[in-house]
């Protein structure tokens, strides 16, 4: 038997895992500085269920269980549903999505590398339709008692005073209300909700994420294809249809900052396992999400569309993968046609 | 000059650990106790034997003719007796001993009469022959032959491409023999284009070996011939491949299935033309060639051995430490670890590396894929090695087929980076045996269902005619 090479790269798959982790942190940084500190207590609650839930399903599984506990991979979905749900959650939301995502959409599929859609992107999907209410109360911005954040997540009550609606849920009311239509730019204009661009605080936010998600592409975790389709995508529709029509659209750099769109482009459509792979196919797999995502955000009944997206763009995947397959060296030009 | 280089995708960077090998100059090592040389010298036909137990050989007396094309000539690496002819352990993956001639050395170093060969009064094909019958192989590792490789094919040959790229981590022969045989390297070239009717030559060298650069570029002034290029190409892992060195320096992609000859281009190693030139201008056959001997050792260098010496007597000159787990045959990014410490130096052995646990840690358990997509940048032949390893796992071998398999040359780039530690190149090793295996079968299975249906068509004849005689 030959079973070179025998000289290996240093190279593991916790070592990217916790390189995405590593990225995340300037986008939590800011979150905290907008939000408070609840988020840290969410990423806490998520990142110990995922764990335990990882534990469990291993065990079910017969699988080593240090290796796997320790690659990251849970983490790394905990931390997305952290950040993609509400940072005043009641607790057990963050705890049922975070079950959801590792037991079904992870484990039940086969476990890590196997699983065809988007752990993080199903917990959300799940639980914005069971949960509608509580997946929308955000805090609002210089919120940050830590105290009255804890008795929201663990308490009973609803601490209405706190929460505030995302600017996308703003837009969202005034386009579902003919006779608000004309305040849209007023509404789009006002700092107050809206901030500079893409509304108070979330702008910042997005900017951690795109300096993080930079650097991935920089330590070559993941490709420029993903978040340059899915970015430029969503600027060209939004742009569109702003110069169509501004009183109905928001205008593109809004949808770029606000809600999950830097999240999503750099580090959740980037999912290798539930995405495309090959060059070709994933300018196109990001491309369709960031139109379906304007799309819903535009006409659909949900905030915030990349969950929807996503989900719907990881069942073309195989398909996309299939029909895109790049050419192989050497089978390049016409058979017998030497350049 | 040439305008541009061109490039290939993918490649690694491997720490290359070749300065501690390449400082000294090449030494000759001692006669060994015995020699076994296998009859298969050239890669895919064994040679016929000449010899007898107890004949007293020369030193380069043909002990084995080429039979069929793609075969060459086996000589005796020194005087001496032949021991004996049995299956002896061979360096090949499969570790099955092949046919090998034993012989004995007496010591005395007695030459056959060796007179240079006049190849410009001569047809090429002649040339061609005496080649084979010098037993002249590639040295870079797949030892085809090279009067094969020298024939005109359907288009000629425009560019001979001598490949002293040496991009396998370690390895320095071909290194120091471009600096120590410069003169030898592109005479036995010249001789080459001379036989193929190429008008270029193109030496490509990785940049990362400047002296051997300057040693060549030297040696084309000193033989003043027009149309000879010493090109440093970018240190890159497998610069070296044949196809992938076409490619950096010529700009033409041979696919799988095509030789360099239907793009007009061909390739050899610089110690197959050292060889050329040993054949023709001394008349010495191919019986001994340069070899590093590195990894963990005391004291690496490159070393001029007798085909057929057995490794064990070669490693002493170079001192293994005593944490010495293995030896592979090559480089560790296309190596073969050897079974045998008995098994010979043969044409294609470039490198004898010793491992140990600090240096080759064994792999870390294997992963799952997780689709990361860093082995399909990595691939030289651009090939997508993470879904070759779902059909091969699955064994869906049409679909690895349809997912251009074959075209994969096994360089371990993609092992090398996977994060979850998946050996890529074994299932692909894998799959293709199966469907080499496959075809075997039914191939088999076709001879004896046509062999069948002939002799019912027989019998039907038969009986029809003895019909015919009953009725008559």
């Amino acid at each position: 038997m030959n079973n070179s090479p025998y000289s290996l790269k240093p190279a593991s798959v916790q070592s990217v895992m916790l390189r995405v982790l590593c990225a995340l942190l300037p986008g939590i940084a800011a979150y905290v500085w907008f939000f408070g500190a609840a988020i840290l207590v969410q990423i806490a609650l998520a990142s110990v269920t995922a764990l335990a839930a990882e534990a469990v399903m291993l065990r079910l599984r017969g699988k080593p269980l240090l290796m796997f506990l320790s690659d990251g991979s849970a983490l790394v979905t905990a931390w997305l549903i952290a950040l993609t749900f509400p940072s005043i959650a009641p607790w057990w939301l963050t705890v049922l999505g975070t079950l959801l995502a590792i037991m079904v959409a992870k484990h039940l599929y086969g476990g890590l590398g196997q699983n065809p859609f988007n752990p993080a992107m199903v917990a959300f999907a799940l639980m914005i339709v069971a949960y509608p209410q509580l997946m929308s109360q955000w805090p609002a911005v210089g919120a940050t008692d830590f105290a009255m954040q804890i008795n929201a997540i663990f308490g009973t009550r609803q601490l209405d005073a706190m929460t505030m609606a995302t600017p996308l849920d703003a837009l969202r009311t005034v386009l579902r209300d003919p006779e608000q239509r004309a305040a849209i730019g007023g509404l789009l204009g006002s700092n107050a909700t809206f901030g500079n661009i893409g509304g108070k605080g979330w702008e910042w936010v997005a900017a951690g994420y795109l300096a993080g998600g930079l650097w991935l592409i920089q330590q070559r975790i993941i490709t420029w294809h993903m978040p340059a389709a899915f970015l430029a995508t969503l600027f060209a529709v939004a742009g569109v249809f702003t110069l169509i029509d501004s009183t109905q659209f928001a205008p593109p750099l809004f949808h770029l900052l606000t809600g999950g769109a830097m999240l999503g482009a750099f580090f959740i459509v980037t999912d290798p396992v539930s995405g495309c792979t090959t060059p070709r196919g994933k300018l196109i797999f990001a491309a369709g999400v960031a139109l379906l995502t304007w799309i819903i955000r535009s006409f659909g009944a949900y905030p915030d569309g990349i969950a929807f997206a996503v989900l719907l763009m990881n069942i073309a995947a195989p398909l996309i993968d299939m029909y895109t397959q790049p050419p192989v060296f050497g089978h390049k030009q016409k058979e017998g046609e030497p350049r | 000059m040439i305008a541009k280089l061109f490039k290939f995708k993918g490649g690694v960077k491997p720490d290359s650990h070749k300065d501690v090998s390449a400082a000294a100059p090449i030494r000759v090592a001692p006669l060994p106790s015995h020699l076994i040389i296998p009859l298969r010298q050239s890669a895919r036909a064994m040679a016929r034997c000449l010899v007898q137990p107890g004949q007293t050989v020369l030193k380069g007396e043909m002990i084995a003719a080429a039979e069929g094309p793609l075969c060459t000539a086996v000589h005796a690496p020194t005087s001496g007796t032949v021991r004996a002819i049995a299956p002896q352990p061979v360096p090949h993956p499969s570790g099955l001993p092949a046919p090998s001639i034993i012989i004995d050395p007496d010591g005395l170093e007695r030459w056959i009469e060796r007179r240079p060969f006049d190849y410009r009064c001569v047809p090429a094909q002649e040339t061609r022959n005496y080649l084979r019958d010098c037993g002249v192989v590639g040295l870079g590792g797949a030892g085809f032959p090279s009067h094969v490789k020298l024939g005109p094919g359907e288009k000629g040959i425009e560019t001979l491409i001598l490949n002293g790229a040496e991009c396998e981590p370690w390895i320095t022969c071909d290194d120091r023999l471009m600096r120590e045989r410069a003169d030898g390297i592109l005479a036995g070239a010249s001789i080459m284009r001379h036989i193929a009717g190429a008008r270029r030559i193109l030496v490509g060298i990785e940049d990362n070996k400047p002296q051997a650069i300057a040693s060549m570029r030297a040696a084309v002034q000193r033989l003043g011939e027009a149309d000879i290029e010493v090109v440093a190409v970018p240190t890159r892992y497998p610069a070296g491949g044949e196809k992938q060195l076409i490619r950096v320096l010529t700009g033409i992609e041979i696919p799988f299935g095509k030789l360099g000859t239907h793009f007009g281009v061909q390739c050899f190693n610089v110690g197959s033309a050292h060889a050329v030139f040993r054949a023709i201008a001394h008349g010495e056959p191919l019986i001994s060639r340069v070899l590093t001997l590195s990894g963990n050792m005391a004291h690496p260098g490159n070393f001029e051995a007798l085909i057929g010496t057995p490794i064990r007597e070669l490693l002493p000159l170079a001192e293994p430490r005593t944490d010495t787990d293995r030896y592979l045959m090559g480089g560790p990014m296309m190596g073969v670890a050897l079974l045998s410490l008995d098994t010979p130096v043969i044409k294609g052995t470039n490198c004898i590396l010793a491992g140990s646990p600090a240096l080759f840690p064994p792999p870390p358990p294997e992963m799952p894929c997780i689709r990361c997509g860093e082995c399909a940048k990595v691939c030289p032949a651009e090939l997508q090695p993470f879904e070759l390893y779902w059909f091969s796992r699955a064994r869906i071998f049409g679909k690895a087929q349809e997912y251009s398999l074959f075209d994969c040359i096994e360089c371990g780039c993609c092992s090398y980076v996977c994060p979850s530690r998946i050996p890529l190149v074994d299932y692909f090793r894998f799959a293709k045996g199966e469907i080499w295996a496959r075809e075997k079968e039914k191939a088999a299975a076709d001879i004896a269902r046509e062999r069948y249906e002939l002799r019912l068509a027989r019998e039907e004849r038969e009986k029809a005619e003895k019909a015919a005689k009953l009725a008559a």
